[in-house]
């Protein structure tokens, strides 16, 4: 009998441990998920993240003859002392052939400031197709007091584009700008003192 | 299933079995799995009636249009924190509060308590033919974690939370409400409140699982484990499988608020709807947690009570797994509206539908089993059918729901709201309700009074379809959820739905007298009081069994 129980409690012991690991495990997935979706998000363009592409990859790419026209919306978090909007408000490119959209942003404050975009695009399908070879938005953007800053985006709009069913018919895709406070600002403040 | 039959043996051994220590020791340090059970009970009832009154006073205030009571409870609230004349924002700030703990209270202190850490404590060991949980420290571990959760959440309603006092986020916490848009301690202590309750669940689960894989009585195969016992281990699944990402996913909201991090946060590069992902990647199968276990005791209950066995054993317990598997893939048709792809969109949807198959093998397998059966309607049986009746109305809301197009124009309605209440309050309320009167006499000793369990049925039933029916119109009409006003055109259904609140309390109010009275002057329960249809272990021990029972083990033929 003393040895039938002690077997039932080393049994137990090691199913609870199986099941604390399951616990366990889960756990890791859940924080793992962070970097995960960003890899998702990246790879297929969901939630219209646009995708970043070399100058040696873009080389490659063949022009069209489809004419799409490309909207830009400027936002600026109200955090931010900034004016942020684009040169024109629309460009008409053709698919496959390389653009550049200039974005003004001026430092309406008494104070460096550094800013940081998110950015994605309408319709979120065109995300996949959407490459961008230089953008502002890939680093965070310094501005003196008062200063205004051209900020360019270099892009083109993947002719696979095209052969997708669920996107051949998009004839217009909005690219959004939205600029909020760099979360590490502080350090600039900090970092003037130095210059 | 229906080759359970214990030895026949009652187990009363002659040495002190029924030994029971002293009070404090057996409530404050149990660990018996029968006197956690009662204590989980008991404070199911406790969170019931707290979750049930915070209901009230929304319909009270919901019943007509305008804002009538609500600002001056919010005065009253700030009052009591010496604060003084509530303004607008405070008191639309004290209606989030009211849905949040509404909600939380309800998901997290009522159901799941009730019927996991309540009849599955009690039932579990008795029916798979233990002496006891595998770890029984741990279980009482568990129940006392819940009581902190308890006091943080009811706690937080008494610190700021931003815009007024207390948690006004909803149940579901979705950032950036909870994390840029709550300022002040109560949502972290409604999202450490969650994380105590969560752990005590888990650590449930792990019990559940090791008890039943290891410790069924020789003889019990899982295929001839009752279905109870089975709804429970998928249940302990669901919950060791996702309340772990729920705690990953509020523990980054913690860090949003108070160290600096951007999960959920754009500005850092982080996205509020992962935040909706892990959310409802847990949030899913709580759902099915919330109902599994229910759907375990309505088969007991229709199989007694129909004095038959139940209808395709093999296929309701495997209808369980497959819900709880595909439980787990379809969490994003909470988020139709996030801007998804159609092709997304679809596959939730279909996938969503799919679940259908599975619950309606259930639904249909309990009519089977009542096909041809002699059936007697006590108390648990009007539950059980009551249950199946509500359960399928909001079963068949939930398939509309579940298309993704149609979802575009009801979400976040109170066609939605009336839809959850169907499956939840009506279907996991009623299923416990059936359990509570189905085994009441076997935990207490005591017979319930069958002329007061019919009444508090019938004025129930009544009550609650007159409460919930008319917000499938209102949602139809557009009414949105978690406002505390309305315009005049939704005042009609809204009136009659408050009035369904009144008709339900004095139903609740019929239950406790019932409660009251059966323990005081209630007839004593015999061993097995339901007479041959009622067919597993429990049923051969008294009522109430034995402090410790089957210290020899019953074989299963």
């Amino acid at each position: 009998m003393a040895t039938a129980s002690s077997s039932l409690s080393s049994k137990n012991r090691r199913s609870g441990m199986m099941a604390a690991l399951m616990g366990l495990g889960m756990l890791g997935m859940g924080f793992a998920a962070v970097p995960l979706y960003e890899v998702f998000c990246r790879v297929t363009g969901y939630a219209g993240t646009t995708q970043r592409v070399g100058e040696a990859e873009a080389a490659t790419v063949k022009s069209t003859t489809r004419v799409m026209s490309i909207r830009f919306d400027s936002n600026v978090n109200s955090a931010l002392p900034w004016s942020f909007k684009p040169e024109q408000a629309v460009d008409h490119v053709t698919v496959g052939a390389r653009d550049m959209a200039i974005f003004l942003a001026t430092n309406n404050s008494d104070k460096p400031v550094m800013g940081t975009a998110t950015f994605n695009v309408t319709p979120l399908l065109a995300g996949q197709y959407f490459n961008k070879i230089q953008c502002f938005c890939f680093s965070e953007q310094l501005l003196e007091p008062g200063q205004t800053v051209r900020m360019p985006v270099l892009y083109y709009v993947d002719p696979a584009i095209l052969d997708d069913p669920e996107t051949k018919d998009i004839k217009e895709i909005t690219l959004s700008y939205t600029f909020y406070r760099a979360a590490d600002d502080q350090a600039v403040d900090a970092a003037k003192g130095d210059s | 299933m229906t080759t359970i039959t214990a030895d026949g043996h009652i187990d009363d051994h002659a040495h002190d079995a029924d030994h029971k220590p002293a009070f404090f020791q057996r409530w404050f340090m149990s660990t018996n799995h029968k006197d956690i059970g009662t204590l989980y009970l008991i404070f199911a009832i406790v969170a019931g009636i707290i979750g049930g009154a915070i209901s009230g006073l929304m319909r009270l205030e919901l019943a007509e249009p305008g804002i009538q009571y609500l600002q001056m409870w919010a005065t009253a609230h700030n009052g009591m924190m010496g604060g003084g004349e509530a303004s607008l924002d405070e008191a639309y700030h004290l209606w989030n509060v009211l849905i949040t703990a509404h909600g939380l209270i309800m998901v997290f202190f009522m159901v799941m308590p009730a019927m996991i850490g309540g009849f599955g404590n009690w039932f579990v060991p008795l029916m798979i033919g233990a002496p006891d949980m595998a770890f029984p420290r741990m279980n009482n571990v568990s129940f006392w974690l819940l009581v902190p959760a308890f006091l943080l959440l009811f706690g937080s309603t008494f610190v700021p939370g931003g815009t007024g006092l207390g948690a006004g986020t909803g149940w579901t916490v979705y950032a950036p409400l909870s994390t840029s848009g709550s300022a002040g301690p109560a949502v972290d202590m409604a999202i450490l409140s969650l994380h105590l309750a969560g752990a005590s669940s888990i650590l449930g689960a792990i019990n559940f699982i090791t008890t039943i894989f290891n410790m069924r009585a020789p003889g019990m195969t899982l295929h001839k484990m009752p279905l109870f016992v089975w709804s429970v281990l998928v249940t302990a699944f669901l919950l060791l499988l996702s309340l772990p990402v729920l705690a990953a996913a509020i523990t980054m909201l913690l860090t949003d608020r108070n160290f600096g991090t951007t999960f959920y946060d754009a500005a850092g590069g982080g996205d509020p709807v992962l935040y909706q992902h892990l959310f409802w990647f847990f949030g899913h199968p709580e759902v099915y947690i919330m109902i599994l276990p229910g759907f375990g005791m309505i088969s007991h209950i229709v199989s007694t009570f129909s004095r038959k066995p139940v209808f395709g054993y093999l296929g309701m317990a495997y209808a369980m797994v497959a819900i709880g598997v595909v439980g787990f893939v379809v969490w994003a048709h909470h988020m139709f509206t996030t801007g998804m792809s159609v092709n997304v969109k679809m596959y939730f949807t279909a996938a969503t539908m799919v679940i259908a198959v599975p619950t309606g093998i259930k639904i249909f397998s309990w009519i089977a089993t009542m096909w041809g059966g002699s059936m007697t309607f006590k108390t648990p049986m009007m539950w059980a059918l009551g249950f199946i009746f509500m359960f399928t109305v909001g079963g068949v809301t939930g398939v509309v729901l579940a298309n993704g197009g149609i979802d575009d124009n009801l979400h976040d309605t109170y066609y939605v709201v009336a839809h959850f209440h169907y499956v939840l309050s009506l279907g996991a309320v009623f299923s416990i309700f059936a359990g509570f009167y189905y085994w009441f006499p076997k935990m207490s000793g005591r017979m319930y009074n069958e002329l007061l369990g019919q009444l508090h049925f019938w004025i129930f039933f009544i009550g609650v379809n007159i409460l919930f029916f008319p917000q499938h119109f209102l949602g139809q009409q557009g009414m949105p959820r978690r406002y505390a006003d309305y315009p005049e055109q939704f005042a009609y259904w809204n009136q009659i739905s408050s009035i369904g609140y009144a008709v339900m309390l004095v139903g609740v109010l019929i239950f406790f007298v019932n409660i009251g009275y059966s323990l005081l002057a209630g007839r004593k329960a015999v061993g097995n009081y339901w007479g041959e249809g009622a067919t597993t272990l429990e049923w051969t021990l008294s009522s109430p069994p034995p402090f410790h029972q089957f210290e020899t083990l019953p074989q299963i033929k």
